[in-house]
């Protein structure tokens, strides 16, 4: 029997207008479901208090030490009970989607019927990190729908001083631009970490990111201590049917405002046809009977901007990899900080490729693990150590790609100099 | 709900385990893996792909609400199935992409997300959903909603996601707390405390750790105190930033407050190499009402910055790359927005913001 509807006259704004309303789809479930009938009230209540009312708590599954994110409510009626008893207990259960977030329609009925059966009803898709947050089940039912979402192939997300539940782009499955496959590394990475994800016990939160190109799509500089982009090595590759074809239609303008103008490193030159520089280090493209764009790849950065507006007329080199960036976070303690380049390229094309791969990241996680202090995020750990101590660390060699220009201080011990210099 | 299990009950054990995605890729997804040349917007809302074989798929793109209830997702899916080819996709903006292996499907699957209440758009030079999270509905320690913030400015910005008329793509992000869980973006509405958090003593000792709490400022105002003969923590308020950063680990230590809650714009942020390194979003606009439940002052304001970009951004400038161009005098002008001493940056290593130059914008 369901309950009647709480009064919810600000949360009724809220289905105005033309984007998909949230309420709209929490009143389709109060149909049929006290849960949702108390989440209306609840939230109502927040708006007209303007504060937040939910506590957190301690809650799991079997065999796990995260990924429930446990609610309670705090509005209380006089005589203690909740004033939203069916809301009262609202934890969520994060599950990772599958990489890229790809998903059949049987399958994501499935994951509704278990959530239906289970739970609110209510799903986030998906949260920050890239989880799918199933929202609002009671504490009694959080290990019932576990087990159900498990028993379909879908594992619990990370949550807590634990390695997080990562994100990828769709890269190689949909994208010209991928450089490695994003996938399949997402795939290794979170199924070495297992015990990381799902048992906390590091200092702190750790994430991993993959984006296929530097157009970086899954933001990991800016949100992952450990971001995988691919780049290359060699030559920009040119297409020259495609690049006449875009000249045709798009014109010198177009071309000298909008992508030569704006190469950042200036690697790119209007060229007669017969003044292209012959080099090995030159790649051009015809863009009519006279005309060619020059391309300098060693002034390049593979920043991505003329391959995303020319994009088949240009296109990623042959020698591809991946750089890999630590120590990006948001704000909390220091400020946000961006991750830097601690391997400016590694293949990941062979077995050893991705043994190699997977040693790495393991150094890095057992750094953390062994250093930072505690509620110390990997770019707050660089930051205190410096970067020097940490590539020792984790023993990388320095490289000139890790900085943007050398100290201006002379405030270093410079003893070792002749054995660093050697 | 429970049931009392018997002692004989056994105890399910948990397969651990990432899921392999192949078997949700589209076909042609599978087909052409890694094996891309090129891709086209034959309108907004639409990609196309093309591969080193010739093979072809149109996404369709619409916008969703993220929060979303079953009968959404599996209206979703009886589109997918009706008009696309039964799989979908998600955007990190809770977008979702229909792939499609036929040109013809492509106008009616947009016709029927569209009559469905879907909007179509988000591609390109348009404006994408805002990336948010969770607010009152769901987080413990929130400044604001985010589902309701998002609500409002999106139906104000619903011409510009299907639509492609800005100089680049623009990405908004919400946060309803200072931590920013929403993200660097081109324009950003975070959460902005103006009050020191307000401290229940007859709690703190029951319930925080306080070194932990002591070590969790950033400017280190917190210090351990002895409060009516019980151990508590006390605030140095000249020396308090408001962050908020004491409140998650010691919730006596109560940051939010209805009316000292604001929020605060910030612009610039990318996550991009292309073109400029990434940046970080900067503040540009503060004081702004916590007034729920449509937020009338936040999208005034966004809409301001987004249509002076519009008006001056020239094809491909970001947001923060337009601002390095017509600098910020020029910017604060077009928006008319005020400039404060609140803008210069004091934070450590933060007179590298400062002009140290006689570059001028007049």
């Amino acid at each position: 029997m369901v309950k009647p509807m709480h009064p919810t006259p600000m949360l009724d704004e809220l289905e105005k207008g033309p984007w998909p309303s949230f309420v709209t789809g929490i009143k389709r479930l109060a149909k049929d479901n006290n849960m949702a009938v108390d989440l209306l009230g609840q939230l109502e209540h927040s708006y007209e208090t303007r504060m937040g009312h939910w506590k957190g708590g301690t809650l799991g599954v079997i065999g796990y030490g995260g990924g429930i994110i446990p609610r309670f409510s705090e509005i209380k009626n006089p005589d203690g009970g909740y004033r939203f008893p069916d809301a009262g207990e609202f934890h969520t259960l994060r599950i990772m989607p599958a990489a890229g977030m790809h998903y059949d329609t049987n399958t994501l009925r499935q994951l509704c019927d278990v959530w239906v059966k289970h739970g609110s009803g209510l799903i986030a898709l998906h949260g920050q990190s890239g989880d799918i947050m199933f929202q609002g089940a009671d504490s009694a039912s959080v290990q019932k729908a576990f087990d159900e979402f498990n028993e379909m192939g879908f594992d619990l997300g990370g949550a807590g001083p634990a390695l997080r539940t990562s994100a990828s782009c769709i890269g190689a499955a949909r994208c010209e631009q991928s450089c490695f496959d994003e996938a399949k590394v997402h795939h290794l990475v979170i199924n070495e970490f297992l015990d990381e994800l799902h048992r906390p016990a590091l200092p702190y939160k750790f994430k991993f990111k993959f984006s296929g190109c530097p157009n970086d799509c899954t933001n990991s500089i800016q949100r992952s201590d450990f971001a995988t982009i691919g780049t290359w090595r060699d030559n920009i590759q040119t297409d020259d049917a495609m690049g006449q074809t875009w000249f045709a239609k798009h014109g010198v303008n177009e071309l000298v405002n909008d992508v030569i103008g704006m190469c950042p490193t200036r690697a790119l030159q209007l060229k007669a046809t017969k003044d292209v520089k012959k080099s090995a280090e030159i790649s051009s493209l015809t863009l009519d009977g006279s005309q060619s764009l020059e391309i300098d790849n060693k002034s390049c950065v593979r920043c991505m901007h003329c391959v995303n507006v020319m994009t088949g007329a240009l296109a990623p080199g042959k020698d591809k990899g991946v750089c890999i960036l630590i120590g990006g976070k948001s704000v909390l303690k220091i400020g946000a900080s961006m991750g830097t380049v601690v391997v400016p390229f590694m293949k990941l094309d062979s077995d050893e490729d991705y043994e190699n791969y997977l040693d790495l990241c393991h150094r890095v996680m057992d750094f953390f693990a062994d250093n930072a202090l505690e509620h110390e995020r990997t770019g707050e750990m660089i930051d205190r150590i410096g970067l020097a101590s940490f590539l020792e660390g984790i023993e990388v060699d320095v490289d000139a790609n890790m900085i943007n220009r050398p100290r201006m201080n002379p405030y270093v011990n410079m003893a070792d100099w002749p054995v660093a210099a050697a | 709900m429970s049931q009392p299990q018997s002692a004989a009950a056994p105890v399910r054990k948990p397969v651990e385990g990432f899921l392999d995605n192949k078997k949700f890729l589209h076909p042609k997804f599978a087909a052409n893996y890694g094996n891309w040349k090129t891709h086209d917007r034959p309108r907004p809302g639409v990609l196309h792909h093309v591969s080193k074989t010739g093979d072809e798929v149109w996404s369709i793109k619409c916008g969703t609400q993220r929060q979303m209830d079953h009968y959404t997702v599996r209206n979703l899916c009886d589109i997918a199935d009706s008009h696309g080819e039964g799989f979908m996709r998600f955007t990190m903006r809770s977008c979702v992409e229909f792939p499609v292996s036929t040109e013809a499907k492509v106008a009616p699957l947009i016709a029927e997300l569209e009559k469905n209440g879907f909007p179509v758009g988000g591609t390109g030079n348009s404006v994408s959903m805002v990336a948010h999270t969770q607010g009152w509905l769901h987080c413990d320690i929130p400044g604001t909603d985010a589902s309701g913030v998002v609500k409002s400015m999106m139906d104000d910005l619903i011409d510009e996601f299907r639509h492609e008329n800005m100089p680049n793509r623009v990405k908004l992000s919400t946060s309803c707390c200072e931590i920013n869980c929403g993200g660097q973006a081109d324009i950003a509405v975070v959460v902005q405390y103006t009050k020191p958090p307000k401290i229940n003593h007859d709690l703190v000792s029951a319930i925080c750790e306080r070194p932990t709490v002591v070590a969790r400022c950033p400017v280190a105002a917190i210090r351990p105190t002895i409060i009516n003969g019980k151990p508590s923590l006390e605030v140095d308020e000249k020396k308090c930033v408001c962050c908020g950063a004491c409140f998650p680990p010691c919730p006596p230590m109560q940051i939010n407050d209805p009316d000292a809650n604001k929020i605060a714009i910030w612009v610039g942020g990318k996550n991009s190499n292309a073109r400029s390194k990434p940046t970080f979003h900067k503040l540009v606009a503060a004081g702004l009402p916590n007034n729920a439940p449509r937020w009338p002052e936040v999208n005034a304001v966004v809409r301001r910055i987004l249509m002076a970009y519009k008006a001056d951004g020239r094809p491909w400038e970001r947001m923060g790359e337009w601002i390095d161009r017509i600098g910020w005098p020029a910017f604060f002008e077009k928006t008319d927005l005020p400039f404060t001493k609140h803008m210069i940056d004091d934070w450590r290593g933060g007179r590298v913001n400062l002009n140290a130059s006689t570059h001028l914008h007049f």
